[in-house]
């Protein structure tokens, strides 16, 4: 199958500080990819440099064959045209109402009668079951029904490659299932090609084709779904079923606990 | 002690090195903002909003202000005047201040203060819950869409604002030596008319009004785009465009007035 995203020897580091170090990975078309990992890991910027906002200090992103760093700005946004991105939080334009948000891109990029939109939005609204909450400006949403409008707005021109990031953030367990299953549901319904980023572990698994694991800045393992349910890898095993204890430990790196209370020198 | 100096020589430079980058960024904004502006024009409901937002909101400080200004420099005026026998040209004092000097200095910074600083809150807002970023995915360019018509729509506000705020206070000042006072009415308003000069103190009134729109507008869209994406980073910002913006109000109005009024 041909790969729609190929990643290759992608390392990124914000100042001296590097994030991302060796980074490969491949994202066959149609299929729903996950990367997985720790807050903090490096997945927001992969992110980022597949839709081209940050460019790799070193490799390469290819999407759909153009390697996205040495495009041009109206290249680089003509590239963006065919992609989707649902944000953490929506980012929904506070000013204008679902219905205009969902209308935004086709306003902007095409040249369609008003008439022809407003059928076209009613259809992407409809698709993440908010019809009839069009009217509303987003402050009258519910995070959940702010996240769907979100995911609306970025399906407007059915683009090829979706991206998600932290999709499943602060979301209650109802409005998770319901956007887990419509990022499964439309993948298939636009024959589209996601990468969800999150570390919402059950939920992702349930949806997606294949997982990717990161852990500082690396790919540490990766598989299909069921595949990584079995890893032993310590990482993954405790990422997975939420351990407390494994090598992420839970004290962050520092000083003796004794030498922060000042006991070691009353001991000496 | 050389361990300190060296500390302190190097703390200078990096804000030395940052100051010039920061004005080096902000050239670069000013000028992709001006490059982009034709979708301020092709689109002007887009640029028509923003003058809704920057000037008529802000008509009704202006307003205000205007008229306790114009009622200051009357009483002040009169009581000054009064003194060497030519009260009947308070009307000349109050309109020559006004459209030369107080119209657009003070507009403008009440502008600042109330449109530039909500300017700036609401694009580091924009910023901080990433719908610039959403904007530049979806491949529209925010300088283009979201910069270009406030810009514009402030520098189209500013000399509208001044002028209202120079007719406000002139109407304040006769409410005050024509009405309460008894000057003679003929006398404040024929002073006032030999006396002021259309080119010499109206249209100059206007140049520094558009001068002031262009120096705050920019200010203020360039520390919201630019700032750091927290609470605390929009709110240091929208401090920064007050401040930045009243200074150079002052320093602009020194350097205008010294070219057009005294020849320098």
């Amino acid at each position: 199958m041909e790969n729609l995203v190929e990643i290759k020897d992608v390392s990124f580091a914000y100042d001296v500080r590097p994030v991302l170090t060796g980074i490969n990975m491949t994202v066959p078309r149609g299929r729903l990819v996950s990367i997985m990992g720790l807050s903090g890991c490096g997945k927001t910027t992969l992110l980022r440099l597949i839709g081209g906002s940050l460019r790799p200090h070193k490799g390469a992103v290819r999407v759909a064959g153009r390697v996205i760093h040495e495009l041009t700005q109206d290249e680089l946004y003509e590239m963006r045209r065919k992609m989707g991105m649902l944000f953490q939080f929506g980012a929904l334009f506070t000013d204008l109402s679902a219905f205009d948000n969902v209308a935004f891109q086709m306003r902007e990029h095409t040249g369609l009668p008003e008439s022809m939109i407003h059928d076209l939005v009613t259809m992407k609204l409809h698709a993440v079951g908010l019809r009839g909450a069009q009217h509303l400006m987003p402050s009258e949403l519910s995070g959940g029904m702010a996240r769907r409008v979100a995911l609306a707005r970025a399906i407007a021109l059915d683009p090829m490659l979706i991206l998600y990031d932290e999709p499943f953030t602060g979301l209650d367990p109802i409005s998770m299932g319901v956007i887990s299953d419509l990022i499964r549901h439309l993948n298939e319904a636009l024959g589209a090609t996601s990468i969800v980023v999150t570390h919402d572990v059950q939920e992702t698994l349930k949806i997606v084709d294949y997982v990717y694991f990161m852990s500082q800045g690396v790919v540490v393992t990766q598989g299909t779904p069921d595949e990584i349910r079995r890893s032993e890898t310590p990482f993954v095993h405790q990422f997975v079923w939420g351990e407390m204890d494994g090598p992420m430990p839970f004290h962050y790196p520092g000083s003796t606990y004794a030498r922060d209370l000042a006991l070691e020198a009353a001991h000496a | 002690m050389p361990e300190r100096i060296v500390h302190n020589l190097r703390g200078i430079g990096h804000q030395v090195v940052n100051g010039v980058w920061r004005l080096g960024y902000a050239s670069r904004f000013f000028l992709l903002t001006l490059l982009r502006s034709a979708t301020s024009f092709r689109r002007f409901r887009l640029t028509t909003k923003e003058i809704y937002f920057a000037g008529v909101l802000s008509l009704i400080i202006i307003i205000v202000s205007g008229l306790f200004v114009g009622m200051v420099l009357g009483l002040q005026g009169y009581e000054t005047l009064q003194k060497y026998g030519s009260s009947e040209a308070v009307g000349t004092l109050v309109a020559l201040s006004l459209t030369r000097e107080l119209g657009p200095v003070v507009a403008a910074l009440l502008f600042a203060s109330r449109a530039g600083s909500a300017m700036t809150a609401e694009i580091g807002l924009m910023k901080a819950t990433e719908q610039i970023s959403a904007m530049e995915m979806m491949a529209v360019d925010p300088i283009a869409r979201v910069i270009g018509p406030r810009f514009w729509g402030g520098v189209i506000s500013m000399p509208l604002l001044a002028a209202m705020f120079s007719a406000v206070g002139v109407f304040g000042g006769y409410l005050i030596t024509v009405v309460l006072i008894g000057v003679d009415e003929g006398a404040f308003w024929s002073q006032m008319q030999s006396a002021v000069d259309f080119r010499q103190d109206i249209v100059n009134g206007v140049i520094k009004s558009v001068v002031f729109g262009v120096a705050v507008t920019a200010i203020a869209l360039f520390e919201g785009y630019d700032a750091p994406p927290t609470a605390e980073g929009v709110s240091g910002a929208t401090t920064r465009t007050v401040v930045t913006s009243s200074l150079a109000i002052l320093g602009l109005d020194f350097v205008l007035t010294a070219f057009m009024f005294t020849g320098v």
